[in-house]
C-alpha cells in the first residue's frame, strides 16, 4: 500500500536514536513538512476527513491504547491491535516518527524526541495545501464530530471557540455527538448560523419520528456527484444525559441508511460517503449489511489506522484523535464507480508543520479569555498521565483518586471516555491539562451508597456496552474505571457472567452483595445530580498533594481476551 | 377490530400496551407466561421464520417508552392476507404486549406503537395467515444503566 511505503520514508527519515539531547533537533530536521503532505495524487476527488478533535485547538500529547481488546468475529482485527503488533502489522519500524503517532509503544521517550501533535493550525496548513494543490473543485472537508466538546474553552463558551475556529477550515458537512449535550436549544442555534450542513440521517423527533435534521448532501466535486450523508452518535441518549435532548431520539436505523443511500443514488450521486459516528465495529457490521456505500468515514472509538479497510466494495477510514490526524483519500470515480484510491493517514507533528498564521491568531483569539487559568499550575506529576484504553488510565485512577479523598468515598466510579491529552512524567499539571480529561456539561460528582450488588450490575452493564459481540449494541466507549475496587473480567463471556472476584481494595475482601459502600463518581446521565463539579475535585486533591505518582493499575484482571 | 395505524392512532394503542404491562418487576431472568401465550396464539403449531419483520431499537434510549413497527409481508388480499399479529416480550413480568387485528382492507400489514421494557430481552412478533399458517421474528433489546459512551 502506499500508505505503508510512505510511512517507511518517514520512519527512514527518523528511525537513527541519538543521545537525548540532540535527538528532538535531529528529529526535526529530518521530518519535513513535505515528507508529511508527500502525496501522490490520484482520480478525481479528494476526501479530507478529521474526528473527534475533542475541543482541542493546540498541539498535544497523546498515547495511543495498550488495550484495545475486540471480540466476536473481530477479535484481533484492526483497529483491536496496538503496540509491537500493530507495528508489524503496518510495517511500521519501532521508534519512528510514525509509531510515536499510532502507538503507545516507548510513548514517553518518543515524546520528547518528536513532541506533541496537532493543534488545528496545523491542520489549516495541509488542508490549504492540498486545496491548494487539488483544486478546491475536488476537495471535499468533513468533519466526523466531537467536535464542539472537551476543553475548557469549549464548555465556557458552549462550544463556540471550536465552532469559530472550524468555520475557517471550511468544512463542507458534519455529524455530532457531544455537540448534543450544549442541549437541543445551543445547538440548533449554532447550527443556524454554521454556513455548511450538519447531517444525521438518523435522528427523528420523539414525538412523530420526524426528522431533525439534513440526511444528506450532494456536491459536485472534479465532475463527480458525491452523496455524503451523516450518521450521528447512535446511543448519544443513552451514554449521554437523555434530558439534554429529551425530544431527539436516535439509533442505528440500519434501514434508514439503507433508504438514504438509494435516495442518494436516485438523485444521481456517483460517490456515496458516510460521514459516521457509529463507531468503527458498527461501521464494519454496517459496511457488510447495506450496500451502494463507497466510503465510511468512521469516527467514534478514535481508532488511527493508517490504511483503509475493505469490507466488500466499502473503504472504511479511520482518522483519530484529539487533533492528531488528517485523513486524505484520493478518488478514482469514474462510471459511478471507485476505479481506485490513494490513502494516507498525516500526522501533525506540531514542531515539523508550520502553522496557518490565519488559524493561529484565531486560535489566541479564542484561548485569550483563558489563557491565565488554562496555564496555571495545579501541581507536578512524576509519572504519565494518560487515559485511552479499555480499561484503567493513570489520568482516571488519578481522578479516582481524587474522588476517594475529596468525597471521602469507599469506592470511586469514573466514566471510560476515549478523550484527554496525556501529561507527562515530571511535568507540571495545569487547568488546562485537567479540564482535557473533565470538561463536560454534566460534571457534577456525585456522593451516594451503591449495594455491592449494584456495583456488580454497573460493571455488567458497562462491559456487554464494550464487549457484546454483536457490535450494533455497542455504546463505544471504554469500560467504567474503578477506585478501590477490583475484579477480574473475561470478555468473551455473555452479561451477567463477565465481572468476577470483585474486591474492596481497603481491606482486601470480597466485596459483599448486600453491603452498602460509599461511591463517589461523576458525569452521571440522571438529571439532578448533586456535587461540585469534577475538574473543582481533581484540582483539590492535586493541589493537596502537590506531586502525584499514578502507579501501573493492578486491580482489573482480563481473562478471554 | 380492523385498523390501518396512523401515527396519532398509535399514541392510544401505546396506553393500551402500557396498561397490559403494569404489575410488578420480577428478576430479569425469571421467565414470563410469552412462550404460553404464543402457544395459545397457534393453538399448538410452531411459526415459521420469516415475512415478519420487527423494527425496534438495538438499545432502548428509554425503556419506558420504546418505539416499535412490525411489518408483514402479504398480499394483503381476501385471498391472503394476514388477520392477527401478537406481540410478546419474554422479559417483562407479563409477556404479552399487543396483538393487531387486520383484515384485507387494511391494505398493508403494518403497525406501530410504543412499548414498555423493563429489562434486556427479546421482543417476538407472532403472525397469523388467514390460511391458518403462522410466521415470526424477534428481536433482541438493550435496556442498559448508560453513562459511559465516549
Amino acid at each position: 500500500m502506499f500508505s505503508r511505503r510512505d510511512f517507511l520514508q518517514l520512519a527512514a527519515a527518523t528511525a537513527a536514536v541519538l543521545p537525548q539531547t540532540s535527538v528532538r533537533a535531529f528529529a526535526q530536521q529530518r521530518l519535513t513538512q513535505a515528507d508529511l503532505l508527500k502525496f501522490n495524487a490520484l482520480g478525481n476527488v479528494t476526501l479530507m476527513h478529521i474526528a473527534d478533535v475533542h475541543g482541542t485547538l493546540t498541539p498535544v500529547y497523546f498515547r495511543e491504547p495498550s488495550v484495545n481488546l475486540g471480540v466476536g468475529d473481530v477479535k484481533g482485527l484492526p483497529p483491536h491491535i496496538n503496540g509491537k503488533t500493530f507495528l508489524t502489522r503496518y510495517g511500521i519500524p519501532e521508534k519512528s516518527a510514525a509509531a510515536y503517532a499510532l502507538t503507545f509503544e516507548d510513548f514517553e521517550a518518543l515524546a520528547k524526541t518528536y513532541g506533541r501533535i496537532g493543534g488545528l493550525d496545523r491542520a489549516a496548513a495541509v488542508l490549504k495545501a492540498v486545496r491548494s494543490e487539488r483544486g478546491e473543485d475536488k476537495v471535499l472537508f468533513l468533519d466526523g464530530g466531537d467536535t464542539w466538546q472537551g476543553s475548557l474553552g469549549a464548555n465556557r463558551s458552549k462550544g463556540q471557540d471550536m465552532v469559530d475556529c472550524f468555520k475557517l477550515l471550511k468544512p463542507d458537512a458534519m455529524t455530532g455527538h457531544w455537540e448534543f449535550t450544549y442541549g437541543e436549544k445551543r445547538v440548533k442555534e449554532i447550527i443556524d448560523g454554521l454556513g455548511f450542513p450538519f447531517l444525521a440521517l438518523n435522528i427523528r423527533d420523539t414525538e412523530w419520528q420526524e426528522p431533525v435534521f439534513e440526511a444528506f448532501k450532494l456536491f459536485d466535486k472534479g465532475g463527480v456527484k458525491v452523496a455524503v450523508l451523516g450518521q450521528a452518535f447512535p446511543y448519544t441518549p443513552v451514554a449521554n444525559p437523555r434530558w439534554l435532548m429529551p425530544k431527539w431520539s436516535f439509533g442505528i436505523r440500519e434501514d434508514e441508511v439503507r433508504a438514504t443511500v438509494d435516495k442518494a443514488r436516485k438523485a444521481g450521486a456517483q460517490l456515496v460517503v458516510l460521514l459516521s459516528h457509529n463507531g468503527f465495529d458498527v461501521d464494519r457490521k454496517l459496511a457488510a449489511r447495506v450496500a451502494g456505500i463507497d466510503v465510511i468515514l468512521t469516527s467514534h472509538t478514535h481508532d488511527a489506522l493508517p490504511e483503509a479497510v475493505k469490507v466488500g466494495k466499502t473503504l472504511l477510514i479511520a482518522s483519530g484523535s484529539q487533533g492528531k490526524f488528517i485523513s486524505r483519500l484520493d478518488l478514482d470515480v469514474r462510471d459511478g464507480a471507485v476505479k481506485d484510491f490513494r490513502y494516507k493517514l498525516i500526522p501533525l507533528f506540531a514542531d515539523v508543520i508550520q502553522p496557518d498564521p490565519e488559524m493561529k491568531a484565531a486560535i489566541e483569539k479564542a484561548r485569550a479569555p483563558y489563557a491565565t487559568e488554562l496555564a496555571r499550575v495545579v501541581g507536578r506529576t512524576d509519572s504519565l498521565l494518560y487515559r485511552r484504553g479499555n480499561f484503567n488510565g493513570t489520568f482516571d485512577d488519578l481522578i479516582c483518586s481524587a474522588l476517594i479523598k475529596e468525597r471521602d468515598a469507599e469506592i470511586a466510579l469514573s466514566p471510560g471516555f476515549r478523550w484527554g491529552a496525556s501529561v507527562l512524567p515530571n511535568s507540571a499539571i495545569t487547568v488546562e491539562d485537567i479540564h482535557s480529561a473533565t470538561a463536560i456539561t454534566y460534571p457534577n460528582a456525585y456522593r451516594m451508597t451503591m449495594s455491592g450488588e449494584r456495583l456488580k450490575e454497573i460493571l455488567e452493564d458497562v462491559a456487554d456496552n464494550l464487549f457484546n459481540p454483536d457490535p450494533y449494541y455497542q455504546q463505544g466507549g471504554d469500560m467504567v474505571r474503578c477506585g478501590g475496587l477490583g475484579y477480574t473480567i473475561d470478555i468473551a463471556k455473555p452479561q451477567g457472567q463477565r465481572i468476577s472476584g470483585m474486591t474492596f481494595l481497603k481491606t482486601g475482601k470480597a466485596i459483599e452483595p448486600k453491603r452498602d459502600y460509599t461511591v463517589a463518581g461523576w458525569a452521571s446521565v440522571n438529571e439532578g445530580t448533586e456535587g461540585p463539579p469534577i475538574w473543582d475535585v481533581v484540582e483539590r486533591y492535586i493541589a493537596r498533594e502537590k506531586v502525584v505518582m499514578v502507579a501501573p493499575n493492578t486491580s482489573v484482571k482480563i481473562v478471554g481476551a | 377490530m380492523t385498523l390501518i395505524f396512523n401515527r396519532r392512532q398509535v399514541l392510544a394503542y401505546s396506553a393500551a400496551a402500557a396498561a397490559v404491562l403494569s404489575g410488578t418487576i420480577k428478576p430479569a431472568a425469571a421467565a414470563n407466561d410469552s412462550a404460553e401465550l404464543i402457544k395459545k396464539f397457534t393453538g399448538g403449531k410452531t411459526p415459521q421464520q420469516g415475512r415478519v419483520k420487527l423494527d425496534l431499537p438495538e438499545i432502548a434510549e428509554n425503556g419506558n417508552t420504546v418505539p416499535m413497527t412490525v411489518v408483514v409481508e402479504s398480499p394483503m388480499t381476501e385471498q391472503s392476507y394476514v388477520s392477527d399479529v401478537m406481540v410478546v416480550a419474554d422479559g417483562n413480568p407479563n409477556g404479552g404486549v399487543v396483538t393487531f387485528h387486520f383484515s384485507p382492507a387494511s391494505g398493508v400489514a403494518e403497525a406501530n406503537t410504543r412499548i414498555r421494557l423493563a429489562t434486556s430481552q427479546d421482543i417476538i412478533a407472532v403472525a397469523k395467515m388467514n390460511d391458518g399458517s403462522f410466521f415470526m421474528a424477534s428481536k433482541p433489546v438493550k435496556v442498559t444503566i448508560g453513562g459511559c459512551g465516549g
